[in-house]
């Protein structure tokens, strides 16, 4: 189910080169408990895509098998131009860093995984502190940093070896929603600055509309897309956006397909 | 005069002297008083402890060779000095060799354990075995069955020390993040990579509190097998010249072996704790002090 109205004045999004395509990807877990219906999806260079909607959808399924860790019960992901150990890279719910490590080894992480020695990359691993915000926090371990300094640990590794895709899995849920705004100004920072392509788990409307030029809704039992709705306003967005007309249509359009996608009945209409 | 008054705290602070908190003081001093009741408290219970210990073979007239005083033992504790510390050293020796030992077969199988399921299941039982039989009992056929003392008391002590490394390390090394075991497979970690990296760091803690506990139960293991194995002369350890002393009436020197294998037990406990905290104070809860 395509929108139905698509925004005009955007730039030609099939133009872009495809990194992974999702072709009618089932997943059906033991005991016949189909998590994913039917998915099908092109990410393209430079996309934000944010999956949305109400728990059990199948969202984090996606994101799993995307990112590998299962694979699919029909259907077929495949990378363009084929998969490598440096296509992806992935922020969780929790900061999920290693405690014994300290800030800059934790980042070094996806590089020591490829060999790669701590003074060869250590440069780069600085850049991206800096670029996350985290100067001067490189020889801290975790617990000497708040939920968000910890986050931003996080997606700096994530960014350092500069993936194809990164998969972000409802990173900023369990912060406080201050902390939330500013890490969703800063991250879109990011985006304009390097032009990543990232896959974003969501439960919040806002969130989905504030971040990403693509918005998936989707719907619970069984897991399956419902509607794609686009939202190509260019990148950085300030925090201007949010008062914008276009992000209010596009939240109140968004808030509708989420309902129809919790309360099927009133698809009817 | 304005129609707003300024309600803040600081206003008008400096003519009623500096602001105090009953309940802030309070906690402060209390936190004095611990930190010195800390090292004073034990120091004076024990003191109070040895001085009734003198008080009542003193006033009860009670015999040497049945109770004898403190300063009695302190000077058999002299006057004996190159048989006990000899018999030290070789107790020591088997402690410290078997607790090397424990370690390394503790955290090999540990290790064995969490790369295979299979192994687990096949294995485990046989450890648990070990642990739950009484060491006494098994020491007897152990010395039946080999030649050297050195290995049969080594192997007694082993077997009692090792368990805790083991099960504690097993623990740990299951123990990792479940969200940075998936991160560790979207980068492609080689089973080698994520035993050093991500599953040995996470089990560290646990491997460390097994080997506070298997530091004394070396000790204890190596003082059992001596015990059984029982055997004189010279290279004999702590526990024979205890069993010695006792069948020779000489309770005194009984009683100075007793606070040489005390106070090595409490060394290997202080040594292990500090080896804990060393390793762990930069990053693990256990070793942080709360602000």
């Amino acid at each position: 189910m395509d929108d139905l109205a698509p925004n005009l004045d955007q730039p030609q999004p099939d133009a872009r080169e495809i990194v992974l395509r999702m072709e009618a990807v089932d997943k059906t877990f033991t005991g016949n408990v189909v998590a994913l219906r039917q998915m099908t999806m092109d990410v393209r260079q430079g996309d934000f895509i944010s999956l949305l909607g109400p728990s059990g959808c199948g969202k984090s399924t996606a994101l799993r098998l995307i990112a590998g860790l299962m694979r699919p019960t029909l259907g077929r992901i495949t990378w363009e131009g084929g998969s490598s150990a440096d296509d992806l890279g992935v922020v969780f719910q929790e900061p999920t860093l290693m405690p014994w490590a300290t800030v800059e080894k934790n980042v070094w992480l996806p590089f020591r995984m490829r060999g790669k020695s701590f003074v060869s990359v250590k440069d780069r691993i600085h850049e991206i502190l800096s670029l996350v915000g985290l100067d001067g926090f490189a020889e801290r371990y975790p617990r000497e940093l708040s939920g968000g300094m910890k986050m931003r640990v996080s997606i700096a590794r994530a960014m350092v070896t500069n993936p194809r895709l990164i998969l972000m899995d409802e990173p900023f849920a369990a912060l406080d929603e201050i902390t939330r705004q500013k890490l969703n100004e800063d991250l879109l920072a990011l985006k304009a600055q390097t032009n990543a392509t990232v896959i974003f788990v969501t439960h919040s409307v806002f969130e989905s509309v504030f971040l990403s030029d693509r918005i998936v809704v989707m719907a619970a039992r069984p897991g399956r897309v419902i509607q794609e709705i686009d939202n190509y306003e260019p990148y950085p967005r300030g925090n201007s956006w949010r008062n914008s007309i276009t992000y209010v249509e596009v939240a109140q359009r968004t808030s509708e397909a989420l309902q129809s996608a919790i309360h099927p009945a009133s698809e009817a209409f | 005069m304005t129609a707003f008054e300024d309600r803040t705290p600081s206003a008008g602070a400096e003519d009623r002297g500096p602001l105090v908190d009953a309940e802030e003081e309070r906690l402060a001093r209390r936190k004095r008083t611990e930190d010195i009741a800390k090292y004073a408290l034990p120091i004076i219970v024990m003191v109070a402890a040895i001085w009734y210990w003198d008080r009542l073979v003193v006033w009860n007239e009670i015999p040497h060779y049945v109770l004898p005083g403190p300063g009695l033992v302190i000077e058999t504790l002299w006057a004996d000095r190159e048989i006990l510390f000899s018999a030290l050293l070789v107790t020591l020796r088997i402690t410290v060799l078997a607790l090397l030992v424990a370690v390394a077969g503790g955290v090999g199988l540990a290790i064995l354990f969490s790369q295979s399921r299979f192994a687990e299941m096949s294995f485990s039982p046989f450890a648990v075995i070990l642990q739950v039989t009484p060491i006494v009992s098994i020491a007897p056929l152990i010395f039946i069955y080999i030649e050297s003392r050195l290995v049969g008391l080594l192997l007694c002590a082993w077997i009692v020390a090792f368990f805790p490394v083991l099960a504690n390390t097993t623990l740990g090394l299951k123990s990792t993040d479940h969200n940075l075991r998936d991160l560790f497979s979207i980068y492609r970690a080689s089973p080698w990579q994520r035993l050093i990296h991500l599953q040995l760091p996470s089990a560290l803690p646990y491997f460390l509190g097994g080997l506070k506990i298997a530091g004394g139960l070396a000790l204890i293991g190596a003082v059992v097998a001596e015990y059984v194995a029982g055997t004189g002369g010279i290279g004999s350890g702590l526990a024979f010249r205890i069993l010695e002393a006792g069948y020779r009436l000489n309770i005194p020197r009984m009683f100075a072996a007793l606070i040489l294998i005390a106070a090595t037990g409490v060394i290997i406990y202080g040594t292990t704790s500090l080896i804990a905290h060393l390793a762990l104070r930069k990053w693990h809860e256990s070793a942080l002090k709360r602000e």
